[in-house]
């Protein structure tokens, strides 16, 4: 090879590598974003069965019912609507009813239970979940206190 | 007072950052010694009142001063002792003082160990880090100011977030900002040569320690906050892909391409305009990293708190520093002369393909980070994106790099062979290909590309052991000759086999935890049972215990193998009576290199409790491959021909070549 093919060469391999590892960001990007919704968003638009979403309010009062062995069904409202959630797993030490909450999960085809696998919650007293704070505000819920974020 | 002293050192220190970033320009400017000689002793007396500023603060936590604003947010009189001091750098404003603190510590150490530089550079240098300062100190003055006072002062505090309440929060963020921020030197020694537009393969020689240093500390600290998470948490996870993870890991990728990109520059003269830009680059990740995690666009455990014009001013200094840097490199990069050629096949080419996929690799997670971030502030749409994002993008790029550790070392500068390099390491290959295969023949079932993970592992491993040994000439000669041989070889040899294997061992903990993991939850009663890795955990109960400021429930379990007792093991979850703050404490249990990790969940109505047990095999091989690796630089950095004020010897040795470094 001449020295110029060989230039070719290896700004050929290089763009090729950075050509490829774009191509793997979009599919990743395209097989790994999970949306964020509110109850109240579910009744307008549908969620196909089997996607990942993120799913964020408050954990209804009275709704935390434990079943068998570590599997726990609440139901999550903005106000607006409602999502019962089923977890098998052990919940965050700051889940509590009436605070705010977000499920990591997917719908199954044929029920309106969404499966979560991952529930995560404030991480301190004063704080709760970013996004949850954001969109019950937009939506006019009272959160009142140090409940929101500061 | 004492308080109002230490607020005023941190006026003086902001005036002393302003005359270290203004005379020593000045005086290169116009040739004048006197100006340039302000810098170190300026770098000195900045570092000096940073220290004592932040030596006070200590004293008002130490002494659960509450007339601070500060003290009385983060600390409370019943803390123990080393939480209230760790608890310093616990909350926003107090990390601030530190990663200041951190800041001018290296300006101090380039000023005092800097006499071998060229005047004009270490006045450059030195004046660039006092930029930094400036505009970090005006920060916290304006923003993020510790000293405040309260009037009325409160009778008790608030207390430390319980979560931070552990001996990882003393380690874990000094390290990561003597890392962190030591890449500000090496950003420092780029803009210092692109002001002056010379740069020649003694700016390598120089850069290389600092960049070594930076990288090594990183190391530690990302591996000890990886460990802390981990057993704080109680989670069971080591990696969780969270964006401020990401923040450190991102200068940490580009910084070992800086450390691999700098030896090419220093042995060859080439990759000098790439190697400007890749010290620039590793410490605008830093500067981007403490924006993401100090602004509160990111909510998490490290948000302490959220405080829009904070945001601004930190993007602000992002901006400046960043376009700056970038707009003075694109201004004065073509006029730097280009280095030495090599053929594909040679070391340099190995190390351009380092270079390529760890900043493809860090490019990558920069995308997945900050790709949420701004689809939030564009169109408002909140999405998250997750840890099979990375795992997916991240690893997949890195495989190639794996393969070709072992290789890198062992090819020729300039031209190399491929073939041979690949016949010196069939061995490595067989060794790494033979022990998976034991691994799968003891222990069975696994998916098969776990295995070959393992392989992999064991290969790396093999093959750095294989570089050392073809250096010392082991078969070739005598045994005598090669271990003399073997302990002459220069320190970075050993570093670099060193973090080499490093890396290796951290491989095959990965793989093995992700492949091996076992996870059960179940609910327990006293005197229930739970396999899990081959040992017995049996529930022995729930008893009460009382700390320093928290009440805990602890369940304790006894743990067997085969019908022996192997011990104890007990997880508590604990409440912080100041905060009325519940946190779970992981029980944790050790055998090897293995771990059996123990969470507790909620109590049932029936008397049981739900309890999570992980059998997490080789994990510790993931943090102990990262210390491999952090020694690795280290054992480098005491190389002779790296050590900071080596050039002296040298010069006398050799008084021409001494004269062309010096120049």
């Amino acid at each position: 090879m001449t020295r110029k093919q060989k230039r070719l060469a290896v700004i050929g391999g290089g763009v090729g590598f950075l050509l490829a590892a774009v191509l793997l960001v979009m599919f990743a990007f395209s097989q790994s974003i999970a949306y964020f919704y509110v109850p109240g968003d579910l009744k307008k638009t549908e969620v196909p069965p089997g996607t990942r979403i993120r799913l964020g309010g408050l954990v209804e009062a009275g709704s935390l019912e434990r079943g068998a062995g570590s599997t726990v069904t609440f139901v999550v409202t903005d106000t607006i609507g409602t999502v019962p959630v089923t977890y098998t797993g052990i919940l965050p030490d700051l889940f509590r009813e009436g605070q705010g909450v977000v499920a990591e999960g997917a719908f199954v085809a044929g029920s309106p239970v969404f499966v979560a696998d991952t529930v995560l919650a404030k991480h301190d007293e004063t704080y709760m979940p970013k996004d949850v704070a954001d969109r019950l505000k937009a939506q006019g819920v009272e959160l009142g206190g140090k409940e929101t974020i500061r | 007072m004492i308080i109002e002293i230490g607020h005023y050192a941190m006026v003086l220190l902001l005036a002393t950052a302003i005359v270290q970033s203004l005379l020593p320009l000045a005086g290169t400017m116009r040739k004048d010694p006197a100006l340039m000689a302000v810098a170190p002793s300026a770098a000195v007396a900045g570092f000096l009142l940073t220290a004592f500023a932040f030596a006070i603060l200590t004293f008002a936590y130490v002494t659960s001063d509450f007339s601070v604003v500060n003290v009385w947010e983060n600390s409370h009189s019943m803390k123990p002792l080393i939480y209230k001091i760790s608890g310093v750098w616990g909350n926003h404003e107090g990390s601030m003082m530190l990663w200041l603190l951190i800041l001018t510590f290296f300006s101090a150490l380039v000023a005092a160990f800097g006499g071998n530089l060229p005047e004009r550079l270490r006045a450059n240098v030195l004046a660039v880090q006092g930029w930094i300062t400036t505009a970090f100190a005006l920060f916290i003055l304006l923003t993020s100011n510790p000293f405040l006072r309260l009037d009325p002062a409160p009778g008790e505090g608030q207390d430390l977030n319980p979560v931070l309440q552990d001996v990882g929060l003393a380690i874990h963020p000094p390290l990561l900002y003597l890392g962190y921020v030591g890449f500000s030197v090496c950003f420092s020694f780029a803009i210092a040569a692109l002001i002056d537009g010379r740069i020649d393969a003694a700016w390598a020689r120089w850069v290389r320690p600092w960049a070594l240093m930076a990288w090594s500390f990183l190391t530690a600290g990302i591996a000890m906050g990886s460990y802390w998470a981990y057993y704080e948490l109680g989670w069971g996870g080591w990696w969780f892909w969270d964006p401020v993870e990401n923040a450190s890991f991102m200068p940490w990728l580009a910084g070992t391409a800086l450390l691999h990109s700098a030896l090419v520059m220093e042995k060859r003269e080439a990759l000098k305009i790439w190697t400007v830009l890749l010290s620039i680059l590793t410490f605008s990740l830093s500067l981007l990293g403490t924006f993401l995690v100090r602004s509160g666009v990111l909510t998490s455990v490290h948000a302490f708190a959220t405080d829009p014009t904070r945001g601004v001013f930190i993007l602000t200094i992002l901006v400046v520093f960043i376009g700056g840097a970038l707009s003075l490199f694109a201004f004065r990069a073509p006029t730097l002369k280009a280095g030495g050629l090599f053929a594909p096949i040679s070391r340099e080419g190995a190390l351009v393909f380092n270079n390529l996929i760890l900043t493809t690799a860090a490019a990558t997670v920069l995308t997945g980070t900050l790709y949420p971030l701004v689809l939030e502030a564009l169109t408002g749409e909140k999405i998250s994106v997750g840890a099979p994002f990375f795992n997916l993008t991240f690893g997949l790029l890195m495989l190639p790099l794996l393969l070709a550790v072992p290789f890198g070392p062992l090819l020729a500068w300039k031209r190399g062979d491929l073939l041979a390099a690949g016949q010196r390491l069939f061995a490595a290959t067989g060794v790494g290909l033979v022990l998976a295969a034991i691994a799968q023949w003891s222990h069975g079932g696994g998916p098969v590309l776990a295995y070959f993970g393992l392989a992999l592992g064991f290969y790396m491993l093999a093959g750095a052991v294989t570089d050392l040994a073809l250096r010392a000439g082991i078969g070739k000669v005598s045994a005598g000759v090669a271990r003399r041989r073997l302990f002459g070889l220069p320190g970075s040899a050993f570093g670099t086999a060193l973090a080499h294997f490093g890396l290796g061992v951290t491989l095959i903990g990965i793989v093995a935890v992700t492949a091996f993991e076992t996870e059960h939850v179940v609910e327990m009663k006293p005197g229930a049972t739970v396999e899990a890795g081959g040992y017995t955990l049996t529930f022995d109960g729930m008893r009460q215990g009382r700390g320093a400021n928290f009440t805990e429930e602890r369940g304790h379990f006894t743990v067997a193998r085969a019908g022996a007792s192997k011990g104890e093991v007990w997880s508590s979850k604990r409440l912080y009576t100041a905060r009325r703050m519940p946190t779970t404490e992981a029980g944790i249990r050790t055998f090897g290199f293995s771990q059996l990790y123990v969470s507790l969940g909620d109590a049932m109505s029936d008397g049981g409790i739900v309890v999570r047990v992980w059998w997490k095999p080789m994990i510790l091989c993931i943090w102990l491959g990262a210390l491999i690796m952090m020694t690795g630089g280290f054992v480098s950095l005491c190389d002779r021909r790296l050590r900071i004020g080596a050039p002296q010897g040298a010069r006398r040795a050799r008084p021409v070549a001494g004269l062309e470094a010096a120049e």
